[in-house]
């Protein structure tokens, strides 16, 4: 638990210390799909608008969210989170906790192996597993809502090994 | 000397039996007896100068497609009667035609119609079927289908399911954002009518037993939730919109029950019957494991669904009022989304044989697995209503398209190649006339 409070401590500074940067063009963090997917209306809600004439409280929390990836991807079959999730998972925590009018709706997906209901199940599993780790983060339940989309929505659409890892992912989405 | 043909069938009819000690029996694409049968043109009243169709070619066509009927080409035939009085018996012979389908649409006055068949058993010399029925510029295509329908069963024994409906999702790319929408069409894929249109996925399309409405899981509003449309007014109601999953809905025989899979806030998926009157949810599984794809018996007593409490995808089923569920697939690791044949003999469902996802049917008595499909991706088995063949989504070169295969497995085919990515069919049931 001391140690969960030092990384928290520490990637709070660490953003912190990002906010300062504001005055760089923002970045499209790593992997936002949903400003590749065009089809996905949410995308406007995701870390677009560095309005010069924003609060510092809302650039605070604009620049925190464009330093952070957004996508967990999973092994084949399986919804266990690997460990190299875990700094990303206490970041997004830290952001949420900071802000704790924050909600965000996490995704999961499927690769398209198999039948399409059984892959919602997958998908649901993978972003149940998201939202675990961030209420053991301390995040409220009440900021985070989930949904499956099952293999109903690839980010990538071949039929091969790197398209399938592509597709078996989660997505945190900023919902406001 | 042995016809080819028989020989195939001979050869085939061997290779099946001497395999059928092992559990699962791997079916290429082989070739049954083709009765040759020769469908006249239609003849014509003097008063159309145009036929509004041309039901022998629909005839035709859908003989043809079942796989079981080798079709005189028309320029091969050495007389063309509309009636059966001028039907040949040995003009007919000499070309080793066994059966003669004459027939004649007649116009009464502005849209309406009166279209008469006989059907000839060639050998025995005599008329088998004939009828007259009216139709109208709407009716006229759907009564070519069932005209094939009943020379269908007449020549086979077997229920026609030429007057059927498809209903499935297509997925395609408009300037570069994605669309679905939910389709209806005649079995032979012709007439297609858009149901439903939207930017988030469709999934899950399923009858009601008097056909007319089509229950699905759309994912409009960011959240997947079940309608109900009426396929005549187009006027659908949301029937399913509780927290988190709401999937996997299926009508019960009797059309009063929906059941279906919920998630819930903590994402556990399991099944539940919803009475569609009364709104009254029953929950039927209560375990951490993912339970879905929910079906029913034909006689309404049990569900069969796909469960992973095993530790990968099986099939099983439960009484309805009972609470404890039987695992029913034991061959292989991962068996799911189940469908029973409307005789209740026989489960279809998805297979995983040697890395490739494929269609196989259970025998429910002599408990073994036929596989039926050879591709890698084939996925949402449906039986027609007469049980005898299945139409599935498969993928060639990465693009949804739709085939159907007989149940034993000896005919498949492909259906026509539309645009998009065709996935989910679900075959209608028997239409009201």
């Amino acid at each position: 638990m001391k140690r969960f409070k030092w990384l928290l401590t520490g990637s709070l500074i660490f953003f912190m210390t990002g906010c300062t940067l504001y005055g760089y063009p923002p970045t499209s963090s790593g992997g936002s799909s949903s400003m590749s997917e065009a089809s996905d209306i949410d995308s406007s809600t995701y870390g677009v608008g560095m309005d010069s004439d924003a609060s510092m409280d809302a650039m605070a929390d604009d620049s925190l969210s464009q330093e952070l990836d957004t996508i967990i991807y999973f092994d084949f079959d399986r919804s266990e989170l690997r460990l190299e999730y875990d700094d990303l998972i206490t970041a997004h925590a830290a952001r949420m906790n900071t802000n704790t009018l924050l909600t965000v709706r996490l995704e999961g997906h499927a690769d398209e192996r198999g039948s399409r209901e059984y892959n919602i199940g997958l998908g649901e599993r993978r972003a149940q597993t998201v939202r675990r780790m961030l209420l053991l983060n301390g995040v409220s339940p009440a900021q985070i809502t989930t949904v499956s989309y099952g293999e109903e929505r690839p980010f990538a659409y071949g039929s091969d090994e790197e398209s399938y890892q592509q597709n078996r992912r989660v997505e945190i989405n900023t919902v406001n | 000397m042995l016809h080819h043909k028989t020989f195939l069938f001979l050869l085939f009819a061997f290779l099946h039996t001497t395999v059928n000690a092992e559990l699962t029996i791997r079916i290429t694409q082989g070739v049954g007896k083709q009765t040759p049968i020769a469908v006249v043109p239609f003849g014509m009243s003097q008063n159309l100068r145009n036929a509004p169709i041309n039901i022998a070619e629909i005839v035709t066509n859908d003989l043809m497609r079942s796989g079981r009927f080798a079709a005189t080409p028309t320029e091969n035939m050495l007389q063309k009667p509309t009636t059966g009085a001028e039907v040949d018996f040995d003009d007919w012979s000499i070309l080793g035609v066994e059966a003669v389908v004459v027939g004649k649409i007649t116009k009464i006055k502005n849209n309406s119609y009166n279209i008469q068949f006989q059907l000839f058993d060639i050998y025995k010399g005599v008329q088998l079927v004939g009828y007259r029925m009216p139709a109208n510029k709407r009716t006229l295509r759907r009564s070519a289908h069932r005209i094939a329908d009943m020379i269908y069963k007449e020549l086979t024994g077997i229920r026609g399911v030429f007057d059927t409906k498809v209903a499935y999702v297509k997925s395609s790319v408009l300037d570069e954002s994605r669309n679905y929408a939910l389709i209806i069409s005649d079995s032979d894929g012709e007439n297609e009518q858009v149901i439903l249109e939207s930017k988030d996925p469709i999934m899950s399309p399923t009858w009601t037993p008097d056909s007319r409405q089509l229950a699905y899981v759309s994912f409009e509003g960011k959240a997947s939730s079940i309608f109900m449309q009426n396929l005549r007014t187009g006027n659908r109601r949301k029937i399913s919109e509780l927290p988190g999953i709401n999937g996997s809905p299926a009508f019960s025989p009797d059309g009063r029950k929906l059941v279906l899979t919920l998630g819930g806030a903590d994402g556990n998926l399991d099944i539940h019957i919803l009475d569609i009157a009364s709104r009254k949810l029953k929950r039927m599984t209560y375990n951490r494991a993912i339970d879905t794809e929910a079906t029913w018996s034909p006689d309404g007593k049990e569900i069969y669904f796909t469960s992973d409490r095993g530790g990968s995808p099986q099939i099983y089923k439960m009484a309805i009022h009972e609470d404890k569920a039987q695992r029913v697939t034991y061959e292989g690791n991962y068996n799911a989304r189940p469908r029973l044949s409307p005789d209740g003999k026989k489960l279809a469902l998805v297979h995983l044989y040697r890395g490739d996802y494929r269609i196989a049917i259970y025998d429910l008595n002599e408990k073994n697995l036929l596989i039926l499909s050879s591709g890698a991706q084939d996925e949402s088995p449906s039986f027609a209503p007469n049980s005898d063949t299945l139409i599935y989504a498969t993928k060639i070169r990465s693009n949804g398209v739709l085939e159907t295969v007989t149940a034993d497995g000896l005919v498949r085919q492909r259906m026509a190649a539309k645009s998009g990515d065709i996935r989910e069919p679900v075959w209608s049931p028997f239409l009201k006339l």
